[in-house]
């Protein structure tokens, strides 16, 4: 444009004002507006973080559920003019017919004692402590059979078993997924609070800074929300930029570590999923919501108190 | 009228302006006359008596009331009170862009103004970056751009040469000659005597002199 060139060299151009668009209102506050931005940055990675966190660990309690809900071990006590041996064969036998059971095994001694390895250390067994005898059972996923199906099988084989389903478990992996994805929630909920806080403390500042252009503005006719929507406008598109940014530093973090801990993700207890990168797009927007609302409650406020 | 629990300002001001009316307003340094514009222009409320406009008391308005009336009255600060970020085009423009008006229905009326104040090819100018005189003249056009039903100007020539006092008084006298209420604060006598308008004259807060003609105390 002819008049922006003449505006670079200096020069006064007749014609300047066809090519003029209105200027922001506010002026812009460099420093200040930097760190603001750092600090929502920061933020917005975090709560990316906490949701990932929350995403991966969804995922693994739902896998163990699901690991769990899968199989089921019967401990075996042998009757009389029966080996403990013979009577988890017998046991194995009868519940590899119940329907929902894919497969039942007898674990032998050698399998048990390695079970026990972890607590005794190994060549610590001696051969005449008692071990008992369990079978270990393969459910059928879609329809797995429970645990009543299973105990009236071995009743009605006479024999003296405890058939254990997991299900007490499945609730401390419920109860644990559960905690992590209420941890998670408070954090994300804690980090947006903080955000508001922080930019609700700079409109607070903006406000005190610019009291001679607010003045102005108030005297020559503009509202409190014209004035606030100056504040919340502005407010909003930097914490949409430091939110991009933030959630771009957590997408880049967490896909670095999910490459490197391969199939599992982070780790095999937090397994995170490409997709769940994904959950970091709307941050962006959410930061400018959080900030545009805190932005104007507080000009808002301020502007009320004025005369 | 007091500022927090300071001694009074003002006292027992009783007037009336005409609307159609141009008056100066003297009196000297700390007499009141800043303070007085300032209750008039809707940026202060009397700490007790009435104060009407437009038909209405505004001492007691609510404040969501006040953009309206303020939208009706021009000033002309006496610091001039320019936002400094701004362009000269884009100062002017203001109180029509707070009026919700869109750029391309005032930017041709504001480049005539800017030219009828001498800044036409300073329009694009930063106000840091023009003389006391220039800036002067800035604010006036600010002010008269709304076309406002009162136009008060706090000491608008103070920064000027002889010569611009009297330009910038014929766009007071051309905006009174269009229909709006003038009220000048001056310390210039020669430019109070030369406009042969009447005059209010405040002495330690008070209104002790008034020509009967154009102002009409009710005591």
């Amino acid at each position: 444009m002819a008049a922006n060139e003449a505006r670079t060299r200096g020069d006064p151009q007749d014609d300047a004002w066809m090519d003029w668009r209105p200027a922001p209102l506010l002026p812009t506050q460099d420093g200040r507006d930097r760190a603001l931005t750092f600090v929502v940055a920061a933020l917005c990675f975090l709560a990316c973080m906490s949701v990932f966190a929350m995403l991966a660990s969804g995922r693994a309690a739902s896998g163990w559920r699901r690991e769990l809900g899968a199989s089921a071990t019967v401990q075996v006590r042998p009757k009389a003019g029966e080996t403990g041996s013979e009577a988890a064969a017998r046991a194995a036998e009868a519940l590899a017919g119940v329907p929902g059971v894919q497969e039942a095994q007898a674990l032998d001694r050698a399998a048990a004692e390695k079970l026990l390895e972890p607590w005794l250390g190994k060549g610590n067994i001696p051969d005449d402590l008692p071990i008992p005898h369990l079978v270990t059972v393969e459910l059928d996923p879609a329809h797995p059979a429970n645990a009543a199906a299973l105990t009236a099988a071995l009743d009605a084989e006479g024999l003296d078993a405890t058939v254990d389903d997991h299900s007490r478990w499945m609730k401390d992996v419920e109860a644990s997924g559960a905690a992590v994805r209420g941890i998670g929630s408070i954090g994300a909920l804690l980090v947006a609070a903080a955000a508001g806080a922080v930019i609700a403390f700079a409109t607070r500042a903006g406000l005190a800074a610019r009291r001679d252009v607010v003045e102005v503005l108030h005297l020559s006719g503009a509202r409190d929300r014209f004035i606030a929507g100056l504040f919340q406008r502005r407010f909003a598109f930097l914490a949409a930029r430091a939110g991009g940014y933030g959630a771009l530093a957590a997408v880049v973090l967490a896909a670095l570590a999910r490459s490197l801990g391969g199939s599992n993700g982070f780790t095999p207890a937090l397994p995170l999923a490409w997709t769940d990168l994904v959950a970091a797009v709307p941050c962006p927007l959410a930061a400018a919501l959080v900030a545009a609302v805190a932005a104007r409650r507080t000009a808002m406020s301020i502007l009320g108190q004025t005369t | 009228m007091r500022y927090g629990r300071a001694p009074e300002v003002l006292k027992d001001i009783n007037l009336s302006l005409a609307p159609g009316s141009f008056h100066f307003l003297t009196g000297a340094s700390g007499a009141g006359k800043s303070s007085l514009l300032k209750l008039i222009y809707l940026a202060h409320r009397p700490s007790r008596g009435l104060i009407h406009l437009f038909n209405q008391d505004v001492s007691t308005l609510e404040r969501a009331a006040l953009p309206k009336l303020r939208r009706r009255i021009g000033v002309v600060f006496q610091e001039f009170s320019l936002l400094d970020h701004l362009s000269a085009f884009d100062n002017v423009a203001l109180p029509l862009r707070i009026a919700g008006m869109r750029p391309d229905d005032y930017r041709k009326d504001v480049a005539e103004l800017l030219e009828w104040v001498g800044l036409g090819r300073r329009m694009l100018a930063m106000p840091p970056t023009l003389s006391g005189g220039e800036k002067q003249r800035l604010a006036i056009a600010r002010a008269v751009v709304v076309r406002p039903e009162i136009l008060i100007a706090d000491e608008p020539t103070g920064n000027v040469d002889p010569d611009m006092s009297l330009r910038l008084l014929r766009l007071f006298v051309e905006m009174n000659r269009l229909g709006a209420t003038v009220l000048i604060a001056s310390h210039d006598q020669t430019l109070v005597r030369q406009s042969g308008m009447p005059v209010l004259h405040l002495t330690d807060g008070r209104l002790v002199r008034a020509q009967p003609e154009r102002v009409s105390p009710q005591e």
